[in-house]
C-alpha cells in the first residue's frame, strides 16, 4: 500500500471510516436490543448486495461491459453454500433420529436418510451427483469460487471471442441468467427444483448459539468483506489495469492497436466480478435462510445495474451508495411499513407502487443527473462535467458520456 | 539489404468495391516513406491491413527478420510484434490524464496480470516526462486529454507511438491541425526516428512531404502508381492527371 495509492483515492479512508461506524454501530445497537435480529440480517443482506454492486461497477462503470446476468453468479454462490448448510444440518437430524432407533447407523444408512429427507419433496431418494461434495464444507466453499468462475470463464470466453459487444452482449447475459434458472426449476436438476434449499440460517453444530449471535457474526462478515473487496478494488482501478479498463470501455478497437489483448482483459474482469459477486451470495443466502431458482430471474441482474446507476457508475462508493439506498428502500416500501396513500378515486399501496417508483426514479436519473447520487459529492467538491457539446468520451457504446464525466 | 515489412499482392474489396488492389509494398528497417494519393486511394486502408485491423481477401504481409506472416494475428499481437500507428482522426483516451495515456502506451509487459502488479518506476516516470517534453505537452501531463487541443491530441498521439517503441511506425496525416512551426516540428522528429525505425507517413500537404525528403509511393485507386523520389513522381505523367492536377 504505497502512498501514492492513498492520494489517488481519497475515498478509501472515508468509506472504510464510515462502514467500520456503521458497523460498531449497529453491533451496538443490537447488543442494547435497540435492534431485531431480523432488522440486523436486512441490514448484513444489504451489504452483500453492495458487494455484488462494487462487481458491477467494475465491469460495467470501469469496463463498459453491461452484464445483466451477474445475479445468476449471487444465486450460484448461494446454492454452493447452501448443498453444504443443507447436507449437514439433515445429517445431524438423520444420525439423531437413527441413534433413537437403537441399531448402530451403518454410512450407506445415514446418507440414505439424508436423501430421502432432501429430496423427498422432489419424489427422489438418491443423492444426486452434484451433492457429492456436499458433506465437505472446504469442498464447497471451493465450489462457491470454482463453479461460477468456470461458468463464467467460459461463457466470456466464448461471447468475447467473437467480439459481442453492448446491447448483443447485454442480450446474451440475459439468456444465460434465464437459461440457468429455467434449467433449476427442473425437478431433476438436482438442487430441488422451484423448491430450492431452505433452512439455511442454521448453521449446523451451533444449535445452542441463537440467531441474534448469528446475524451478527453474519453482518460482520458481510461488512469485512466489502471493505476487502472496497479496498482491493479501488487498487486494482486506481493503477494501469483500471487505466486499461477504462480505455477499453471509451474506445476498445484504439487499445488493441496499444498492443492490449481487449479480449483477455474482458474475460478477466467478468471471471473476476463474477467471482465476487458469488461470494456475496455465498454470504447472503444464509442470512436470507432460502434459496429459489426465482433468484436468478432476469430482472434481478437488471436490478443490480439500476442500483448502480442511481449511484452513479464509474465510482466505486457511488454502487454502494446506489445498492444500500434503493434495496433499503426497497425492504422498507415492500415490507408494508411505508404507509398508503388515499388519493380518493384510488389508494397507494406501496406494495405494488414501489416498482413505479423505481422505475421513475432510474428513468429520471438517466435523463437529469447521470451521474447519479455520487454527483452529488462532485457538486460539493466543486467537480464539474467538462463542456464537450454532448459528445461522450469515447466511440464505444458503453463510453463515458458527457454529463458522466468529471473536468 | 533485407526488407522489414513487405506487402505483396494484397487485393481488399468491401462489397465489391476494390478498395486495395494486388498492392505491393515494401520498407527496411530504418527506412522513411512518404505516401500520397488522392482521397479514398486506399492509403488507410492499407495501414488497417498491416495493422490486422481489416483482414486481405488475397496477398502476403510479412514481417521482421523471419518474415512471418501478420495475417493470421490479431491486432494486439501485431502491436506487440513492433507495429505502431498513429490514426488519422486523434484517437487519445480522452477521460484519462496526459500522463495516464502516455502509461498505457509505454513498453511494458501486456498481460493482464503483468498489468496489475505493475507499479511506475523512477524511469518511466523520467520517460513519459521526456516524451512530454518532446512534444511540448510536458506542462499538461496531470490534464485530461479530452481537454487538449486538436494539435496537442495529435501531438499527444505521436508521443504514445513513441513511447511504444515500435520497430516500424505508421503515421496517418500526423500535421492536420498543427500549425506551420508544428509541421517543421513534426517533420524533424519523423526524420530523426528513421535514422533507426521504419517509418510509413501518410500525408496530403506536398510542402510536409517535401521535407520529409525521402522516397514517395503514390497510391491510386488501391495499388502504386508511381514510386521514387519526389521530384520522380511528381514528373510523372499519370500522377499529374490523378493526384497533381486536381489541386
Ligand atoms: N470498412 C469499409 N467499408 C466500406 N468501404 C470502405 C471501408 N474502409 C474503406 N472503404 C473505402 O475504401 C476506399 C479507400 O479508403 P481509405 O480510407 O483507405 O482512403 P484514403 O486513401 O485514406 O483517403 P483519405 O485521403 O481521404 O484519408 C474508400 O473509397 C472508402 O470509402
Ligand atoms: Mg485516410
Amino acid at each position: 500500500m504505497t502512498r501514492s495509492f492513498l492520494i489517488r483515492t481519497p475515498s478509501l479512508l472515508i468509506f472504510i471510516a464510515c462502514l467500520a461506524l456503521f458497523t460498531i454501530g449497529v453491533t451496538l445497537a443490537a447488543h442494547y436490543g435497540l435492534m431485531s435480529t431480523s432488522f440486523v440480517k436486512t441490514l448484513g443482506k444489504t451489504l452483500c448486495l453492495c458487494l455484488a454492486a462494487l462487481a458491477m461497477d467494475l465491469i460495467w462503470g470501469y469496463a463498459g461491459i453491461l452484464s445483466l446476468g451477474h445475479m445468476a453468479f449471487f444465486a450460484l454462490g448461494g446454492y454452493m453454500i447452501g448443498m453444504w448448510l443443507m447436507y449437514a444440518r439433515t445429517e445431524e437430524i438423520v444420525v439423531a433420529s437413527l441413534l433413537n432407533s437403537g441399531l448402530p447407523a451403518t454410512p450407506e444408512e445415514i446418507q440414505q436418510g439424508i436423501a430421502s429427507q432432501i429430496f423427498g419433496v422432489v419424489g427422489a431418494s438418491d443423492l444426486p451427483t452434484i451433492w457429492s461434495f456436499a458433506h465437505s464444507l472446504p469442498l464447497q466453499l471451493a465450489l462457491v469460487v470454482a463453479l461460477p468462475g468456470l461458468l463464467a470463464l467460459i461463457f466470456g470466453w466464448l461471447a468475447f471471442r467473437s467480439r459481442v459487444t453492448g446491447v448483443y452482449l447485454s442480450i446474451l447475459t440475459q439468456a444465460m441468467t434465464l437459461a440457468l434458472a429455467l434449467y433449476l426449476f427442473q425437478n431433476d436438476s438436482g438442487l430441488r427444483g422451484n423448491n430450492g434449499l431452505s433452512g439455511l440460517q442454521n448453521l449446523p453444530g451451533l444449535d445452542a448459539v441463537s440467531q441474534d449471535s448469528i446475524s451478527l457474526w453474519f453482518f460482520w462478515a458481510s461488512a469485512a468483506a466489502l471493505a476487502l473487496a472496497y479496498l482491493t478494488l479501488s487498487w486494482i482501478v486506481s493503477g494501469k489495469f483500471g487505466s486499461v479498463i477504462r480505455a477499453i470501455r471509451d474506445d476498445e478497437a484504439r487499445v488493441r492497436f496499444l498492443g492490449y489483448s481487449v479480449e483477455g482483459y474482458k474475460l478477466f474482469v467478468f471471471t473476476l466480478t463474477a467471482i465476487i459477486v458469488a461470494l456475496a451470495g455465498a454470504l447472503y443466502y444464509p442470512q436470507a435462510g432460502i434459496i429459489n431458482p426465482a433468484e436468478l430471474a432476469p430482472i434481478a441482474s437488471i436490478y443490480l445495474a439500476v442500483w448502480v446507476a442511481i449511484g452513479g457508475r464509474g465510482r466505486l462508493y457511488g454502487a454502494v451508495i446506489g445498492a444500500a439506498v434503493v434495496s433499503l428502500l426497497s425492504s422498507w416500501f415492500t415490507g408494508g411499513r411505508a404507509p398508503s396513500i388515499p388519493l380518493g378515486f384510488m389508494t397507494i399501496n406501496w406494495v405494488d407502487w414501489w416498482q413505479v417508483l423505481l422505475g421513475a426514479a432510474f428513468v429520471c436519473v438517466t435523463l437529469f443527473a447521470p451521474k447519479g447520487i455520487g454527483g452529488l459529492f462532485d457538486y460539493f467538491t466543486g467537480l464539474h462535467t467538462p463542456d464537450r457539446k454532448g459528445a461522450p468520451l469515447g466511440p464505444d457504446q458503453g463510453s463515458l458520456q458527457e454529463k458522466e464525466a468529471i473536468e | 539489404m533485407s526488407q522489414l515489412l513487405e506487402v505483396s499482392g494484397v487485393t481488399v474489396s468491401f462489397d465489391g468495391f476494390r478498395a486495395i488492389n494486388n498492392l505491393t509494398f515494401s520498407i527496411g528497417p530504418a527506412e522513411l516513406r512518404a505516401i500520397i494519393g488522392p482521397n479514398g486511394a486506399g492509403k488507410s486502408t492499407f495501414m488497417d491491413i498491416v495493422t490486422g485491423k481489416t483482414k486481405p481477401d488475397s496477398g502476403t504481409v510479412t514481417f521482421g527478420e523471419k518474415s512471418a506472416s501478420l495475417l493470421k494475428l490479431s491486432e494486439a499481437k501485431i502491436a506487440r510484434a513492433g507495429v505502431g500507428r498513429k490514426f488519422q482522426r486523434p484517437t487519445v483516451f480522452e477521460d484519462q490524464t496526459v500522463t495516464e495515456n502516455l502509461t498505457l502506451a509505454l513498453k511494458a509487459a501486456r498481460s493482464p496480470w503483468r498489468v496489475l502488479g505493475w507499479r511506475s518506476k523512477p524511469a518511466d516516470h523520467s520517460r513519459i516526462e521526456a516524451l512530454a517534453q518532446q512534444v511540448g505537452l510536458a506542462d499538461h501531463l496531470p490534464r485530461k486529454a479530452g481537454e487538449l487541443s486538436h494539435g496537442q491530441k495529435q501531438w499527444l498521439e505521436i508521443a504514445m507511438l513513441l513511447a511504444q517503441e515500435p520497430r516500424l511506425l505508421l503515421v496517418d496525416e500526423p500535421a492536420a491541425g498543427m500549425t506551420l512551426a508544428e509541421r517543421e516540428k513534426t517533420t524533424e522528429l519523423l526524420v530523426d526516428i528513421a535514422k533507426t525505425r521504419a517509418v510509413v507517413v501518410v500525408e496530403h500537404d506536398m510542402e510536409f512531404v517535401r521535407r520529409l525528403n525521402c522516397r514517395v509511393t503514390v497510391l491510386h485507386e488501391g495499388s502504386v502508381l508511381a514510386e521514387g523520389s519526389l521530384d520522380h513522381v511528381t514528373k510523372n505523367q499519370d500522377v499529374i492527371d490523378v493526384y497533381l492536377g486536381r489541386g
